[in-house]
């Protein structure tokens, strides 16, 4: 088995499943409600000028997170079609 | 007929809508996620300008506007646009509460068409509480755009409700929502998602509910009880009168929890599958009724990185912002000068004419050179930088490009516990 990758390891252009949230309460709900919830196709796009925080493509919506944020949000390899 | 200004009422109130609802009234809430349409839509069913704008939580407050057409009034409430009934902000836990408690007639929900996923999410919430619903599809031309097409009639299949197409930035599909609420006729909440070992396992404490005839669904509220949101369980409390520490209830809720408890389900992992249920529900009627043709973002794609570059990014942010700030000053300069020329050569007839009729020149020389000069100055020195600078600004937001710069500096005020969308007040 791989390391357990995290959103935040992803590199600009490429996607991956997301695979559980390892974070409770508030912040769970609300990743999951914006589209994070696992089985979720997600893509990262690009970064800010600083670095943080990073734009990602989920469920055809741009949405920015702070890599804080990202780390909480295992993903796994994409299914190659 | 289009809604003309004399069909229209002007008399909105920032207030509760129960108070304004009289006998031929009905009350229709506007619910949605953030940033999809609902202001716009309010603005052109109640003729109102309520301010339309592209960041979030920019109705706090509910706003409430009025329409009388033939014999019935309708008062619409512009809800806070939030992305889920579980709330977790303050504006959000206003939408929930009025979408719970505020007796509305009937609720519309309007979905953004582009992204419909992530708003069928909150849609489904909101037809799991409330009955007679109607669900707008909004900004289908920007839909279009992008190559995304709705199937707006399996959609009303799958959920159940009446489904409008809407491109209310455009004026389209608005006229259809006022005779679709008049022929609505009760539908029913209904459940989409929890599955039959937690609804067995919930029963005692649905059966508990189910004897109260609560104004909302007895499952509903039970799987809610269990979760035991905090937030939610206050404003059951208030709104609903209900007494969490009451026996009966206690003895439902622990035979509920302990079931589940059997089924290896927790707090958190009954709120988990909840979320889960809805969002698959969401993601599978997607999957039924949009379907894409991929069309060229590359553009956009290239503009983004462009303005999010580690060098160029930082250039073209400066530059933008430093070509808006040379308009604004340079070019106020100009009607500046016309202005106070134009306002004093008024000034001076004035204090004429004052002369003339006989008033002592300590008297002019108050009004005209104290007061009237003194507002002539601002109005000349402030009104044209503000009259470029807002059109400007507005300009900026519409083509995305302040978002942008909110995105970029984010870093930087992360690091004071603020967050870069704040960089755009300042």
């Amino acid at each position: 088995m791989p390391p357990v990758n995290t959103l935040s390891s992803l590199k600009c252009g490429s996607g991956a499943i997301v695979s559980a949230l390892n974070t409770a309460g508030a912040m769970r709900r609300r990743l999951m409600d914006i589209g994070f919830a696992p089985g979720s196709p997600v893509r990262a796009l690009f970064r800010s000028c600083s670095g943080d925080p990073v734009a990602y493509l989920i469920h055809d919506t741009v949405i920015a997170l702070r890599s804080e944020d990202a780390a909480s949000i295992l993903i796994e390899a994409a299914a190659k079609p | 007929m289009g809604l003309t200004s004399s069909s229209v009422g002007a008399g909105a109130k920032n207030a509760d809508g129960n108070l304004l609802k009289g006998e031929n009234t009905r009350l229709i809430a506007l619910a949605g996620n953030p940033n999809v349409g609902k202001s716009t839509l309010f603005n052109a069913l109640t003729g109102m300008r309520q301010h339309t704008g592209n960041w979030p939580g920019k109705t706090v407050g509910s706003a409430y506007g009025t329409l009388r057409r033939g014999g019935q009034s309708w008062i619409f409430a512009d809800i806070p646009g939030t992305y889920s009934l579980m709330a977790r902000s303050a504006e959000e836990a206003v939408a929930r509460d009025l979408l719970l408690f505020g007796e509305a007639d009937a609720v519309v929900v309007v979905c953004d068409a582009t992204c419909l996923r992530r708003n069928l999410n909150l849609a489904l919430q909101i037809l799991e509480i409330c009955g007679n619903v109607i669900v707008c599809v909004n900004l289908l031309d920007e839909a279009e755009r992008k190559g995304v097409s709705v199937d707006l009639e399996a959609l009303s299949r799958i959920l159940g409700v009446p489904v409008l197409g809407m491109s209310a930035g455009r004026g389209n599909g608005i006229d259809a929502l006022l005779p679709a609420l008049e022929q609505l006729r009760g539908t029913r909440p209904r459940s989409f998602c929890c599955g039959c070992e937690i609804e067995r396992a919930i029963q005692p404490l649905t059966d508990y509910f189910d004897a109260y005839r609560p104004p909302l669904p007895p499952q509903w509220l039970a799987a809610r009880v269990c979760e035991a949101d905090p937030s939610l369980m206050e404003s059951l409390h208030r709104h609903m009168g209900m007494d969490l520490d009451d026996e009966e209830l206690c003895r439902a809720r622990d035979a509920a929890m302990s079931s589940l408890g059997e089924l290896g389900i927790d707090r958190q992992k009954l709120s988990d599958l909840s979320a889960q249920g809805i969002s698959d529900s969401a993601g599978r009627i997607c999957g039924q009724v949009v379907s894409k043709t991929p069309r060229g973002t590359a553009r956009e794609g290239r503009i983004d990185r462009l303005l999010t570059h580690r060098v160029w990014g930082w250039a073209a942010m400066l530059m933008l912002l430093a070509g808006a700030l040379w308009l604004t000053i340079s070019g106020a300069n100009y009607p500046s000068q016309l202005l106070s020329r134009g306002l004093f050569w008024i000034g001076d007839v004035l204090g004429a004419a004052l002369t003339a009729i006989g008033l002592p020149a300590r008297l002019v020389s108050l009004l005209c050179e104290g007061v009237y000069k003194t507002a002539a100055w601002v109005v000349a020195v402030m009104l044209p930088p503000m009259a470029i600078f807002f059109p400007l600004f507005t300009l900026m937001e519409d083509v995305g490009f302040l978002p942008r710069v909110a995105f970029n500096l984010d870093g930087f005020f992360k690091r004071c516990n603020a967050c870069g969308k704040q960089s755009l007040t300042m």
